[in-house]
Parts: structure tokens; C-alpha cells; sequence
């Protein structure tokens, strides 16, 4: 299921400006990939370019190759649609549908792909709570709106939509940042689960969470305000966390950064 | 000078800064005169709102008095006759038809046209595009009743006789004596004439849906169009509605452009392609000129109904934008 | 069958169903049509007023009256009219937009959230969609019938301002509402009093914005046809006491010569159309472009 995804001479613009320069790395398939660098450094534009969703920026677009395995997310005759179907994505903020019950929001992607069965959408709605670890807490009232859910439930409610389609990559820009330490516990816990099956990549402003949650962290920094990000290193968790080879790094994650 | 003072003193309850004695109390008395009239201002718009209800009423009721039929249910309209005889149930029948079958023609146009703007015409594009949407509503209805009258209409004729030849198994569309001036010309001139105030609420509407929410949709893999459907016309359905029913409530009381296109017959008749048909407001303006002492007091009445008809619809289409301000 | 199944396992992405493609490709012909569809009466009514009405504007037009004329004559024109429609326009404007500005001020600046502020924010609404006949028919009842007054353009203009005023306030009200509420404190500081500071610091900075608004709010009413067929009437002399008798005006004058059978009465109908597009044309395009102007001082 899960993916490789290597990245190579990527770069991405907004409009005329350059917001991430030559990045080049690679992902590695059921394992957890952190990102992370201070504040405007391209952290979330970089994931963005992963499933193509920067492109939906008006006058958003990216230079650059993205295999997926053996194929080019970038390649002419590549569907966006397409790409999203496999590349999962859950976002900062929360954002279930808010017209649609827990429920709905749930099977909303498995609809998209034609799944109509009740039984069978049952089955995955179900399959994917539990997977979120949501569905003790919301068996009772799946047709309740989505969005009457505390902020940490809220946010593995969307993890549980992410994962109804079953992707083979999983994009987390900053999951934890709007939810209190108890959700935040929780949702890291579930990341640790979802790597035997997925790939994912987990943006992060957090260093303990980094160091707990991932396997190969990726630091990202920036030359000054108005410079594009870059990638600095990526490594082993365990040796950006003791022994990085850069010396920024080691900055930035001692905080004797600026 | 002294009752200067007074006024200034007695109002001061915030009892900010009392530097310059004179000149704060001149300041005060300013600040009285500047709310005051401001305050009446806005009184003066719900009295003169109160007054419409009231003169209407006033000048109804003695035509009502004299009428010999039932002013509901009466077809005719001969209040200048001895006895009156009127009612307004074929205009209210005409008003309802024509503003409903443009509903039905708008609303659809209206909100492929917010979609169209917001979401699929290129970005540099899209403010010019809505400008010109806008303008349909610059264009003054006396406008669009000359057009309905020497050009588009005289279109609609052929267009009438085609229905009418191949679809007069439906029975809107049967009858005899087909011609441009319908109320099937009329209803499209007012579909075009409510067009821009459904689509313009209907994109404030769109602008208002959280990029989150679409970005959610995009991210699941959907396609423009499941995008729209996931995220933005379940969050803009209220909107939607309440926007199609400002077009309605500007449809009801349409007169000029209707008055212009239709040749009025009397009767109520389900056949919107014949030549003929007359709404409330129409027939104020066409039988003004002739109307005498009962005349007007009938028109008035008339006017009356049309001015609840319209309040209770736009109200209703305020209720559902307040409402939902509330919950969003 | 083998083949293609094969072929799925390679490759790492799925296929969009050719339904959902479909589906998407449909929905956007559709909302390009119906762009469409309502770009075509705009084109078709303005073509028309415009070739129609070239044929007869001209100063003649413009500088005569339908004075003794008959419908069937030639020429005569609708200067009584433009004067009428100026006169009566420019009358509406001096009662609605005081009382329009004020009504707004108190919404914004006085009114907070109370009682009575929320029951005229929903009334302002309610007003916007009175039928104009309906204003018309009340000030016949209320100016005319009540008090006994005769036709005359101010009568006209009184059922025009009702229709006016909930277009000033929302303009005004909007453009208050964007001035940034440092600016009132600052001049609060410095001990100036709450009027002077609405006219002279609040109201000027959202002066632009508020001037758009009237100019909008003068091109809306003056088109309005049927209040004027119920208060000022008709009449073919100039007629320039806005305050005593029939005058004329550019919708009613269309609306009698569009219903005249006589060629000479529909042509004088489409350069009358014509000159009234154009003159709401130009407010219209005046208040885009003090708009404009207004963007880069407010950022
Ligand atoms: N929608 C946008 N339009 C223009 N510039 C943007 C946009 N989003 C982000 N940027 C710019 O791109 C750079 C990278 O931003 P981002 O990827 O959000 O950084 P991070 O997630 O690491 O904080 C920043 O300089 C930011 O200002
Ligand atoms: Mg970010």
C-alpha cells in the first residue's frame, strides 16, 4: 500500500515569489517523516506540493519532479483529482464539513469514489473511527454534525476521512498546534499506529513531538525574510536530535535560534 | 448660555475630560443636536414605513366599502362602474405566475453565474465579469419594457407559436391565440430583470465558504464540481434561498417593464403563451389615468395587498440571512 | 482483462471514472452557459437603445420639447424631460441623502447594538424591497389625496426618496463601518467632541466611499417610471417649477411615446432610452472610478 516518494529539483512559487528553492529528498514507504525549521520557512508550501493542493492557489505553481514510486505526480498527463485520491491530507486547523453529520463526513471520499453500499460504507466509516481512535466516542451519534465535536476530536475526525480512501500517503501540516496535550497524546499515538500501513509525512513546530513521533525528521530553514525556505538535512531522527550534521540544525534545535 | 450649561451637565454620564469648560459645553450641546437628529432620522424611516401601512389602509377601505363583489375572489376590475365591481384575484393570479415562472427561469442562471464568477472564470477575469452581470441591473426597467415591447417580444411570438405548435399537451403551453405580448415574455423579462440581484447575494454568499472547507474537498480528491457540491452549496443553501427570494420580492412588484409588454384580457388563464394576462402592479400603472374617486381607492387596495405580499417575502428572506449569520 | 489489470498495479495512481470526469466537464458548460444567457439580453438591450436611438438623438433631441406637437409629428424632443427627470432626481438626492447619512451615522456610531438600532437595521432591509409603484401609491395617498396637494415633480421625488433612502444608509453604513476605530479615539483624546469628530474625521475619511454610494443609489432612482405616472403625471412643455403641476420626465415621456402607435413616437421612445443609459451610464462609471480612487488611500 504505502509509497516511496521522492522529491527532486523542486521549487515553488506564489506569484513572482520564490517560497521554497531546490528541494530534493526522499520519503521512505511505513515510516513517519518530520518536518521541521522555524516560522515561513516552507514547511507547509513543500507538503502542499506533495499532493498538489498548492497549485489551487491562485497563481500558486511548482517547478520541479515528485515520483511517487515510479510515477510523476508533475507529469503532463497527471490528474490533480488523481493525486489527491492517494496523497491523504489533514490539515492545521480542524475542517470537517460542517453541514454534514460525523457520519457523512466520514464517507464523504468513499461517495466520491462510488462506494454506495450501505453495508460496505457502513463497514469502512466504522473501520476508519476506530482507526482514528474516535469510535468509542462517537458510535452513539454518528448522524450528529460533525462539527459539535471538541477540537481534538474534531481533527481525528479528519484523519478518519483521510484514511476512509486509503491512501498510500498521509500529509499532516501541524495536527497538533490548535489542540490541547491530552488530543494532542492521542493523535500521536495514532500516528505511531498508522505507519505500519501508511506513509506519512508530519509537519511539526514541536520538537519533542518530532523526536517521539518520527523516523527521519528534514529540517528547513531560510536565508532572511523575502528568501526562498530550503531544505538543510535530513537524517535519522536519532542523529538530527544528537548529531546533526549541519550546524544550523543543531542551532535550531538547541534553540539558539533567532 | 445658562441652558447651555444644563445640557451639558445633565448628560454627563461618561464624564470624559472636563478641560475647557465653555467649549466642552458648546461640544455637548452639539453632541445632543448631532444624536438627536441622527436618532430621528432612523425614526423617521420606521415612521414612514408605519405611514405606508396606514395611508394605504386609509384610502382602501372606503373603495373596499363600495365594492359589490369580493375583493379576493372577483376576476373583473370595474371599480369605475356603478356599482364598483373589482377584485384582484386574476391580478394576484398574473403577479404570482409571472414572478414564480421567472423564479423557476433565474435562479438556476443566477447561481451557474455566481459559480461561474467565483469559481471558474480566470481570477484577473472575474470582477470585470461580475461588472457585467451587475449592469443588467443598471439597465432602469422602463428599459427593458420598451425592448419587451418593440423587439423581444415580437421575438417571443415565434417562440410562442413553436411551444404552442409542438407542446400544447402541456397545458401551460396550450391555448389559442399565441403572441409575444404573454405572459410567458413577460416572465422572461423578469427573469433577466432579477438575474443580477439573485447571482450578486448568491457570490457574497460563495465568498463566504471557508477555504478550509474546499481545501478539505480538493484534498479527498474531489472534482471541481464535488468540491462545489461537498463544500460550498451545502454551506450557501440558506443564502441561496434567502437570494432567490429577494428576486421574488422584486418580481412582485415589478411594474413598468410587465406593464409595457402585456396586452391585458381579462380572466385568469393557465395559458402563459396567449397575448394577455395583467399583474397588480401593472394594472395600477395602466389604469391610473382612467381611475376616478373609487378608482384609486381600489388601486390603493390593491397596492395594499401587493405591499404585504412583498413585505412577508422579504422579510421571511431577511429572517433566513439573520438566522443564519447567527449560526455561521 | 488480464492485461489492464496488470497495467492498474504499475501504475501508482488511480483513474478519474470517466462518469466523474463527465460530470465535472458538464456542470462547467453549464455555468459557462449560463453566463452566457445572461450576457445576451445585456448585449441585445443595449445594441438595441443604442442603433435605435442614434436614429433620432441628436441636439434637436435634446434641446426641444414635444411643445404642440403631435405624436405623429416629426422631431420635437425631450428637454422638458431631462429637465423634469434633473429636477426631480436632484430633489430626491437633497431629501435622501441627509436623511440617509444621518439614519447610517446613528446605526454605526450611536445606535451599538440596541433595540431600537437592530429594528432599523431590519427595516432599511425590509425598504429595499418595496415595489416603487407601492411608494408611489402612498404618497399619492398620504401628498395628494390626504393633504390635497396637485401633481408636481417634487411629488414625484418624495416617492423617489423612499426609494433612495435604504440604499444611503447601507452605503454609508458600510463605509463607517471601514474607518478604523483608532481614528475616532485619537480625535476623542485630544478632547474633541463626538460630532465634531463624526463630521469632521469620520464622515470625510469615508467621504469617497458615501459619494459612490449616492451616485449609485441617483442612477437607481432615476429610471423609476411608475411612482411618476401616479404623482407628477405628464406634460409636453418644459415645465420647470418642480414644485407646481405636471412635468416631464425621461421614464414617463418613454413610456407615453413607447405606447403610441406613430413610428415617430417609438423612434423619440429609443433615443429618450438612450439618453437616459447614457446619463445613468456615466454615474455609474463616475462611481467606479472614485472607487478606484478611493482603494489605495485605504490600503
Ligand atoms: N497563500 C500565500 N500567498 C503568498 N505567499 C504565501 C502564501 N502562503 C505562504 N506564503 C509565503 O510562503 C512562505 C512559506 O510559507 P509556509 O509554507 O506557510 O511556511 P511554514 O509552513 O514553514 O511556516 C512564507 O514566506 C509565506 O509568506
Ligand atoms: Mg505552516
Amino acid at each position: 500500500m504505502a509509497k516511496r516518494i521522492e522529491i527532486s529539483g523542486l521549487h515553488a512559487y506564489y506569484g513572482a515569489v520564490h517560497a521554497i528553492e531546490d528541494i530534493s529528498m526522499t520519503v521512505e514507504p511505513r515510516s513517519v517523516t518530520a518536518f521541521i525549521g522555524p516560522s515561513g520557512c516552507g514547511k507547509s508550501t513543500f507538503l502542499r506540493t506533495l499532493n498538489r493542493m498548492h497549485e489551487v492557489i491562485p497563481g500558486a505553481r511548482v517547478e520541479g519532479k515528485v515520483m511517487l514510486d515510479d510515477e510523476d505526480l508533475y507529469g503532463s498527463d497527471v490528474d490533480p483529482v488523481a493525486v489527491r485520491r492517494v496523497v491523504g491530507m489533514v490539515f492545521q486547523r480542524p475542517n470537517p464539513f460542517p453541514t454534514m453529520s460525523i457520519y457523512d463526513n466520514v464517507a464523504a471520499g468513499l461517495k466520491l469514489n462510488g462506494v454506495r453500499r450501505k453495508s460496505q460504507l457502513d463497514e469502512i466509516v466504522e473501520r476508519s473511527l476506530k482507526g482514528a481512535n474516535l469510535w468509542n466516542e462517537v458510535k452513539d451519534r454518528l448522524s450528529r454534525p460533525g462539527a459539535g465535536l471538541s477540537g481534538g476530536q474534531q481533527q481525528r475526525l479528519c484523519i478518519a476521512r483521510a484514511i476512509a480512501v486509503q491512501p498510500q500517503v498521509l500529509l499532516m501540516d501541524e495536527p497538533c498546534s490548535a489542540l490541547d496535550p491530552i488530543s494532542t497524546l492521542a493523535i500521536e499515538d495514532l500516528i505511531a499506529e498508522l505507519k505500519s500501513q501508511y506513509t506519512i509525512v508530519i509537519v511539526t513546530h514541536n520538537m519533542q513531538q518530532a523526536a517521539r513521533v518520527s523516523d527521519r525528521t528534514a529540517f528547513f530553514n531560510i536565508a532572511g525574510t523575502g528568501k526562498p525556505g530550503k531544505l538543510i538535512e535530513i537524517d535519522d531522527t536519532s542523529k538530527i536530535f544528537t548529531n546533526p550534521s549541519e550546524k544550523a540544525t543543531e542551532d535550531y534545535i538547541t534553540g539558539r535560534f533567532g | 448660555m445658562t441652558s447651555e450649561i444644563d445640557v451639558g451637565q445633565r448628560t454627563d454620564t461618561a464624564g470624559n475630560g472636563r478641560a475647557g469648560g465653555r467649549r466642552m459645553s458648546t461640544g455637548r450641546l452639539g453632541d445632543q443636536i448631532f444624536a438627536h437628529s441622527a436618532r430621528g432620522s432612523g425614526v423617521v424611516l420606521l415612521a414612514i414605513m408605519a405611514a405606508i401601512a396606514v395611508f394605504l389602509i386609509w384610502r382602501a377601505v372606503p373603495a373596499l366599502r363600495a365594492n359589490e363583489a369580493n375583493f379576493l375572489t372577483e376576476q373583473e376590475w370595474n371599480p369605475n362602474a356603478t356599482p364598483p365591481v373589482f377584485g384582484i384575484a386574476q391580478l394576484a393570479f398574473g403577479t404570482l405566475m409571472s414572478s414564480f415562472l421567472a423564479l423557476l427561469m433565474a435562479t438556476p442562471v443566477a447561481i451557474g453565474i455566481a459559480l461561474f464568477i467565483s469559481f471558474y472564470a480566470p481570477r484577473r477575469l472575474a470582477s470585470g465579469l461580475g461588472y457585467l452581470v451587475d449592469l443588467l441591473a443598471a439597465v432602469p426597467s422602463i428599459v427593458y419594457g420598451l425592448w419587451g415591447l418593440h423587439y423581444f417580444g415580437t421575438k417571443m411570438d415565434d417562440v410562442g407559436r413553436f411551444l404552442n405548435d409542438y407542446f400544447s399537451w402541456i397545458p401551460l403551453f396550450g391555448g389559442d391565440s399565441v403572441g409575444g405580448r404573454s405572459l410567458l415574455t413577460a416572465s422572461v423579462i423578469l427573469a433577466i430583470m432579477i438575474l443580477p440581484i439573485i447571482s450578486s447575494i448568491t457570490r457574497e454568499v460563495f465568498l463566504q465558504v471557508p477555504t478550509a472547507n474546499v481545501e478539505a474537498a480538493l484534498a479527498l480528491g474531489a472534482t471541481r464540481w464535488e468540491t462545489i457540491r461537498m463544500a460550498v452549496l451545502p454551506f450557501g443553501r440558506s443564502g441561496m434561498i434567502s437570494a432567490a427570494m429577494l428576486g421574488l420580492g422584486r418580481a412582485l412588484g415589478e411594474t413598468i417593464a410587465v406593464a409595457m409588454v402585456l396586452s391585458t384580457a381579462s380572466g385568469i388563464s393557465i395559458h402563459i403563451l396567449k397575448d394577455g394576462g395583467n399583474t397588480i402592479a401593472a394594472n395600477i400603472a395602466n389604469s391610473f389615468a382612467e381611475a376616478g374617486e373609487t378608482g384609486r381607492g381600489a388601486l390603493i387596495a390593491s397596492g395594499l395587498v401587493l405591499f404585504v405580499i412583498t413585505l412577508i417575502v422579504n422579510m421571511g428572506a431577511r429572517a433566513i440571512v439573520a438566522r443564519r449569520k447567527e449560526f455561521v | 482483462m488480464s492485461v489492464k489489470g496488470a497495467e492498474l498495479e504499475l501504475k501508482s495512481l488511480p483513474r478519474v471514472s470517466a462518469r466523474r470526469r463527465m460530470a465535472d466537464r458538464t456542470v462547467q458548460s453549464l455555468v459557462y452557459a449560463a453566463f452566457v444567457i445572461a450576457i445576451i439580453p445585456l448585449v441585445s438591450v443595449l445594441w438595441m437603445v443604442v442603433t435605435r436611438g442614434m436614429e433620432r438623438l441628436d441636439l434637436d433631441f435634446l434641446t426641444f420639447s414635444m411643445n404642440g406637437l403631435s405624436s405623429s409629428d416629426e422631431g420635437g424632443g425631450a428637454n422638458h424631460a431631462i429637465v423634469g427627470t434633473l429636477q426631480q432626481v436632484g430633489l430626491t438626492a437633497v431629501m435622501a441623502v441627509p436623511l440617509g447619512i444621518l439614519t447610517g451615522v446613528y446605526l454605526v456610531e450611536y445606535g451599538g447594538n440596541s433595540r431600537l438600532a437592530r429594528v432599523i437595521t431590519f427595516f432599511v432591509d425590509v425598504m429595499t424591497g418595496i415595489p416603487s409603484i407601492v411608494a408611489g401609491l402612498f404618497i399619492l395617498a398620504f401628498w395628494l389625496l390626504a393633504l390635497g396637494f396637485e401633481y408636481s415633480g417634487f411629488a414625484g421625488a418624495l416617492a423617489l426618496a423612499i426609494l433612495m433612502m435604504p440604499t444611503v444608509v447601507r452605503a454609508t453604513e458600510e463605509m463607517l463601518k471601514l474607518v478604523p476605530n483608532d481614528l475616532r479615539e485619537a480625535s476623542y483624546a485630544l478632547g474633541v467632541p463626538r460630532w465634531r469628530t463624526i463630521c469632521f474625521v469620520v464622515l470625510p475619511t469615508a467621504l469617497t466611499g458615501i459619494v459612490t454610494g449616492v451616485m449609485l443609489a441617483v442612477a437607481r432612482v432615476m429610471g423609476e417610471t411608475a411612482p411618476l405616472l401616479l404623482l407628477v403625471f405628464i406634460t409636453d412643455a418644459i415645465n420647470s417649477n418642480p414644485f407646481e403641476g405636471p412635468q416631464g420626465s425621461l421614464p414617463t415621456f418613454i413610456w407615453y411615446q413607447a405606447g403610441d402607435p406613430n413610428p415617430q413616437a417609438i423612434e423619440r421612445a429609443w433615443a429618450a432610452a438612450l439618453t437616459l443609459i447614457l446619463i445613468i451610464m456615466l454615474l455609474n462609471l463616475g462611481a467606479r472610478l472614485l472607487a478606484r480612487l478611493r482603494k489605495p488611500v485605504s490600503r
